[in-house]
């Protein structure tokens, strides 16, 4: 299992069109889970709409948490992600 | 002749025939099914037509709006997939043995609910997308056709509120303009309303949906969101009359935009555009002004019913500096009192406000506000070029506290190892006569000056703006005012120090070639008179003689 935290930049915070991306990037890794969590409450990456209800504003940090097979390779495109986009 | 009002989201106008959108929305009822399964197949095949429908709106969008704002529709097709939407429609279908079509309206409200029960205004206008996919499922369910403008020729869309792939999908050749009766100006209807070019007016309210009928002569006036059913034959003569004043200026647009600002005989002048909120930099960019000659910081406190953080100021003058991208920004520390009261300042009431505690008198008197303002300021000055004003300037020795402050605020910056620029330009409003029979004194103590002539000629004159008995005794072009900033003028360039206008007579193009004989170096006006303005300055030619 990996873990790692991230601090929104982007205005916006994780609106509409990024979490749409994030959910295809998790969908990539079949098998493979990724979680993410903000104040406590946590969803996984593949359903956009809760996703999206988390409600993820700029300054917030959220906690990423990746379990399985491709681990490895899952988070660290998903860290990649968040520091392109967000 | 009725009229209505709404939030203009593209400016322009539009005089037209009405057809009101008409959406064949299934009334959906609760049926009660033996066989569940069956409805689950029934919702995979509506799923796979949606699925379908929206991949050809997306390409549509594609062509017609670009990648960009397309790509709602891509999420559009996603959030059709997602598990848990799915799931709670099987559910439905299996715990309550429901037909599809009540299984999925259930669940569009318990998601839109959702949405509409964030506390963010972006994503309130999701749930308006959660509707559209769910009634796109619905009407494949049902067989029923998408809805549609019926009148034929071109036409004015009037609509309760059009989700995004409605909006999309109307005929853009046909369409003149669209009026919706809710909708808000953050919803991806209205962003593509002004990608595609279309004079739409949202929020209109269900009055207005319930006076118009097809057919009725409508005119759309996006610039301000106004709307007239069945206008009289003079107004419909003045709003064709502003059309083709609309056109014009696009003419003009076509033929200034990017071109110089410098006179015939080649002297170079600066024109910039004045804006009162971040919301005003997209008429700042397609009117192709050079900078930003006066931001108003008011609207920040204006807006919010307590002193705004240092966060909210940076965050908007970051985006401001970073959406002009290099060019010149000058804004300017907060300019309330006089006409512009604010509640919770607590500011007691005045006698005569106009020469009471308003502007930088407020800073000087509060140093907490004005130390808030600055490190927003200084810390965003990072994002591009930025030039700081200081209102209502009287003497010399405001300014000097102006100036300490500032370097206040670098010192504490640079403490914290919090980045911000060397260059951030500081200069004064030359508003106040005082101001302007010291520039003398005052220009080799900052970068520029900015004169505010509203200010200067009410001052000077002895004339109150808000008196409309005395406007007989207002002349803008007096002699006095003029001389005034032809003084200023002289004495700032005497010190290294470059003048700009930005008042109301800025953009009087009867004292262009005034203001340019003096030698002033910026004018900064509002963004429709950017245009106009390159014009008179690229047509006068100064080596010639008065």
């Amino acid at each position: 299992m990996k873990k790692f935290s991230y601090t929104i930049k982007d205005e916006t915070g994780i609106h509409a069109r990024p979490a749409g991306n994030l959910a295809k990037l998790a969908k990539g890794f079949a098998g493979t889970k990724i979680t993410i969590e903000k104040g406590g409450r946590s969803v996984d990456v593949t359903k956009l709409m809760m996703l999206m209800g988390l409600g993820v504003k700029c300054g917030d940090t959220v906690t990423f948490t990746v379990d399985g097979p491709d681990e490895e390779a899952a988070a660290a495109a998903a860290e990649q992600f968040m520091q392109d986009n967000l | 002749m009725v009229k209505f009002s709404g939030k203009g989201v593209y400016g322009a106008v539009a005089v037209g025939r009405v057809s009101v959108f008409a959406r064949q929305e299934a009334a959906v009822r609760r049926i009660h099914t033996d066989d569940p399964e069956h409805e689950i197949a029934r919702v995979a095949s509506a799923k796979e037509t949606a699925s379908e429908q929206l991949s050809a709106i997306y390409e549509k969008a594609l062509k017609e709006v670009g990648e960009t704002h397309a790509q709602i529709f891509e999420i559009h097709m996603m959030m059709l997939e997602d598990d848990d939407y799915n799931e709670s429609i099987e559910n439905n279908i299996r715990t309550q043995n429901v037909n599809a079509e009540y299984a999925v309206a259930v669940t569009a409200d318990n998601f839109s609910a959702m949405f509409a029960a964030m506390d963010d205004a972006y994503m309130q206008a999701r749930s308006a997308d959660v509707r559209d996919i769910s009634n796109r499922l619905i009407a494949c369910l049902t067989g029923s056709s998408e809805g549609s403008a019926s009148w034929g020729g071109k036409m004015i869309v009037c609509a309760d509120d059009l989700a995004p792939s409605e909006t999309v999908s109307l005929d853009k050749d046909r369409v003149m303009a669209f009026v919706t009766a809710f909708g808000s100006t953050n919803s991806h209807t209205a962003i593509l309303a002004r990608n595609m070019n279309i004079p739409a007016v949202i929020g209109a309210g269900e009055e207005f949906l319930a006076a118009v009928k097809d057919g009725d002569v409508l005119i759309v006036d996006g610039h301000t969101g106004e709307l007239i059913i069945d206008p009289d034959e003079d107004t419909v003569r003045e709003y064709l009359a502003r059309q083709e004043d609309d056109a014009r200026k696009k003419a003009l647009l076509q033929e200034l935009k990017g071109k110089p600002d410098v006179t015939a005989d080649g002297r170079e002048v600066k024109v910039y555009a004045n804006i009162g909120g971040v919301d005003g930099i997209g008429a700042v960019l397609a009117n192709d002004a050079g900078g930003i000659g006066l931001f108003r910081s008011e609207f920040l406190y204006l807006e919010s019913t307590e002193l705004p953080t240092e966060e909210q100021q940076f965050s908007a003058y970051k985006k401001v500096l970073e959406s002009m991208a290099g060019k010149k920004v000058i804004i300017r520390t907060l300019d309330i009192g006089a006409d512009k009261q604010i509640d919770y300042f607590g500011l007691e009431k005045e006698e005569n406000p106009a020469l009471g505690m308003r502007a930088v008198r407020i800073c000087l008197t509060r140093p907490d506000i004005f130390r808030t303002q600055l490190r927003a300021l200084y810390r965003a000055s990072v994002y591009g070029e930025l030039g700081i004003m200081f209102p209502m300037i009287t003497s010399a020795e405001e300014v000097e506290k102006c100036l300490a402050a500032c370097g206040q605020v670098r010192s504490e910056l640079k403490a914290d190892g919090i980045p911000f620029s060397e260059n951030v330009e500081l200069g004064i409003m030359i508003e106040t006569p005082a101001a302007a029979v010291i520039s003398d004194i005052l220009a080799p103590m900052v970068d520029f000056f900015s004169v505010g002539t509203n200010d200067l000629t009410q001052y000077t004159l002895a004339c109150d703006r808000q008196n409309p008995r005395i406007e007989a005794f207002v002349d803008t072009h007096h002699e006095a005012v003029l001389r005034l900033i032809e003084m200023s003028a002289e004495n700032a360039h005497k010190h290294g120090a470059w003048i700009g206008i930005c008042g109301e007579l800025a953009a009087d193009t009867s004292l262009t070639e005034r203001f340019l004989r003096m030698g002033i170096d910026e004018l900064s006006v509002s963004a429709p008179f950017v245009l106009p303005l390159r014009k008179k300055i690229r047509s006068l030619d100064l080596s010639a003689e008065d």
